[in-house]
């Protein structure tokens, strides 16, 4: 649903190279030097931490659900070939075409090709998540179309100039509202000059020129949270309804879901339907589930497509790890939960979506050969709050820690080692022989009793400085706990 | 090869042995309220009115046979002067307005119309009690689903009857070859505090009649 989802990189398990980006600790410090954007995430997340608690605390079947939600979304992974062609059967004997998209580039092209083939020149876009994944909005742009997205967030980010927002939650317009009035003056068409900078007014406003954009609107984009494999049913979830005006208003619908995003059969709407908005919002269930099952005459677009997008998911199924991580649901609890992503937000993850299971799925999906994918999985603290609230039971700190193995692997396999796999060969070495182990200990403690001033060691020397960049380290004691063990009084009877 | 059996040959391939096996779906949660939640069917209408309200949703009851005079007292408190309806809403219903002028939808009304009328009156299919949500199907007494969106107040009626107790319930009561419209509360008005969803689309006020025998 809402979640930090989105994905830009136009990899592909096709073989094309992953869009360059920076370093997830250099991508970070822009965020972490805005202290604005801190204090604002610092309150959503720590509201929707307690809302969610609030909301999971008042079921007594949680775990039963957490469990159920597993199994449904492991059968759905494990056959998915099988759904995949229940799901197509399904929506096109409903009335709907199924497209498949092997990776962005074709996703994007199908999009755009859909659109011109109506002959109208514009689309309204509405809760979909691949957006930056498949890159659409360069993608309608280039083919002359334009594309109006009616997501708050996206809304906002558009009159800014700015491309789609990694976290989709929707603008503040109690905090942020001469910004946004100034915004909202110069760039929305149709404000008046004299707009006040009150919240009401400002909501308002983005509301009525977003009402006659859908009203207007012949052409949708839209997402899916899930494709229900028996029925053919699409279903989506979300806070702003105009995902729901966008499945009900236009002529033409076209949906974008990932194929990660079928589940075999209706009834496990029942759990899935639980587990989302509570744990993505705290929700008891989010305020617009719409549900649509091909076209129904008379009601709704008369023109269904329903694009399938791949780009690297069939990949990731080839693991245990990939499985587990594909199960997410994308209801954002572990970001909102994780102590990294309250100080960063979703942004120097990269496009596939942020948090920790972003930092999961994007070197899954992508690999771990270059430095900025390699570097997600070391985004952590394995503190294991994302394991908890996972509704889906992903086990994300042990998919981080064999991710961290695989960065370590493929290092290995390079001519040129790496320092740390150096010092991990020759610490490797030493531990491997008493004699050494206890020499190298007494003179590293010797060497490090000399760095240190009142009991800390404020900066190791060398590439050990890393480790001192943010953190002082305790000097060593005198003597060493073997040292101490050897020369311990002993009496007869402690034995 | 086409990308549809590239993308299922590759699944094929990265799922290898594994592949087909089927997983046995704990179903080990409740699919009815607890004693403490509600005991009797009062109880449960109790928790809907109140799971309504916590939506910043308005919650009447009323009784059959008050009905009409429920709906039309609800309109003249809003000062709606014309209101949408689908072509099938009860005859009865609408009875009692004075003053209100009551458009039944034909499947042509248009989009401006529909967006300058006061309001819209419809029935649901099913509501949940425990996340205070109303389910519209298309069906009787709903219309289509523009006829709830384009509206700034809806007006909804609920028969005590149609109020189950949780979500699997009402998963099983509904048809999935029906275009479904679960709302839960005014869309304006949802969300959490921090990131509150104001500017959003759908009727920002939602009114529920909950009719008891």
């Amino acid at each position: 649903m809402s979640g930090d989802s989105s994905v830009g990189g136009r990899a592909s398990s096709s073989g094309a190279a992953p869009a360059p980006m920076p370093k997830f600790a250099v991508a970070a410090r822009g965020a972490l030097a805005d202290t604005a954007l801190r204090r604002d995430l610092r309150a959503v997340t720590g509201e929707l931490r307690r809302r969610r608690e609030a909301a999971v605390g008042e079921l007594g079947d949680w775990e039963e659900l957490r469990e159920a939600g597993r199994a449904i979304r492991d059968e759905t992974l494990l056959n998915l070939d099988a759904h995949l062609e229940r799901l197509e059967k399904s929506v096109t004997e409903a009335g709907g075409t199924v497209h498949w998209a092997a990776d962005a580039a074709e996703a994007a092209r199908l999009v755009t090709g859909l659109v011109t083939a109506t002959g109208h020149g514009e689309a309204v876009t509405a809760a979909v998540p691949a957006a930056r994944e498949i890159g659409l909005y360069e993608a309608l742009a280039e083919a002359g179309v334009t594309a109006h997205p009616t997501d708050l967030a996206e809304l906002v980010a558009r009159l800014d100039g700015g491309p789609a927002p990694a976290d989709p939650a929707p603008p503040a317009f109690h905090r942020d509202r001469a910004r946004l009035r100034e915004l909202f003056v110069r760039a929305l068409p149709d404000a008046p000059p004299d707009l006040p900078d009150d919240p009401a007014a400002l909501a308002a406003a983005a509301r009525a020129h977003l009402r006659r954009r859908l009203l207007s609107a012949r052409v949708a984009v839209c997402g899916a949270d899930f494709m229900v494999a028996d029925t053919g049913t699409l279903v989506l979830l979300e806070s702003e309804g105009n995902g729901r005006a966008a499945v009900t208003l236009p002529g033409t619908l076209i949906c974008v879901a990932g194929i990660d995003a079928v589940v075999p059969t209706w009834d496990d709407l029942e759990v899935l339907l639980q587990l989302l908005p509570r744990s993505a919002t705290g929700d008891r269930m989010s305020p617009c589930v719409s549900t649509w099952t091909g076209v129904t005459p008379g009601d709704g677009p008369s023109e269904l497509h329903l694009v399938l997008l791949d780009n690297g998911r069939s990949a990731a199924l080839a693991d245990e790890a990939g499985r587990a991580a594909l199960r997410c649901v994308r209801c954002s609890a572990c970001a909102h939960v994780c102590p990294v992503y309250e100080r960063t937000g979703g942004e120097p993850y990269g496009p596939r979506g942020g948090g920790p299971i972003g930092a999961v799925l994007t070197p899954l999906v992508e690999g771990v050969e270059d430095a900025a994918r390699a570097s997600l999985p070391y985004a952590s603290t394995l503190c294991g709050a994302c394991a908890d609230v996972c509704p889906v039971k992903i086990d994300i700190p042990d998919l981080l820690v064999r991710l961290r193995g695989r960065v370590v692997e493929s290092r290995r396999r390079r001519p040129v080692p790496t320092p740390e796999l150096l010092m991990m060969r020759s610490a490797a070495w030493t531990m491997a022989d008493r004699g050494r182990y206890e020499a190298a200990l007494r003179s590293g403690a010797r060497w490090a009793r000399l760095l240190s001033r009142g009991g800390r060691i404020r900066r190791l020397p060398g590439l050990l400085g890393k480790w001192t960049d943010a953190r002082d380290l305790p000097a060593p004691p005198v003597h060493s706990f073997r040292a101490w063990w050897r020369a311990r009084p002993r009496h007869g009877g402690d034995r | 090869m086409s990308s549809r059996e590239r993308i299922l040959r590759r699944v094929r391939e990265a799922l290898g042995e594994e592949r087909g096996t089927s997983v046995d779906v704990p179903r080990r949660y409740r699919r009815r309220l607890t004693a403490a939640e509600a005991a009797t069917r009062a109880d449960v209408i109790a928790l809907f009115t109140e799971r309504v309200a916590d939506h910043r949703a308005t919650v009447r009851h009323t009784g059959a046979d008050d009905l009409a005079t429920s709906i039309a007292a609800a309109l003249w408190a809003r000062e709606a002067r014309r209101v949408v309806a689908p072509a099938d809403l009860p005859f009865g219903w609408l009875a009692e307005l004075d003053g209100v002028q009551a458009v039944a939808d034909t499947g042509l009304t248009d989009l401006d119309t529909l967006a300058a009328v006061d309001g819209v009156v419809t029935g649901c299919a099913v509501a949940i009690a425990r996340t205070g949500t109303i389910v519209l199907d298309g069906g009787r007494a709903q219309g289509r689903r523009l006829l709830s969106l384009v509206p700034d107040y809806h007006l909804c009626v609920v028969h005590a009857d149609q109020i189950v107790g949780t979500v699997p319930e009402a998963v099983a009561r509904l048809r999935p070859d029906r275009p479904l419209t679960w709302i839960s509360g005014p869309c304006a008005a949802g969300g959490p505090e921090a990131r509150r969803v104001e500017g959003g689309q759908g009727p920002r006020a939602l009114e529920v009649l909950v009719v008891e025998d």
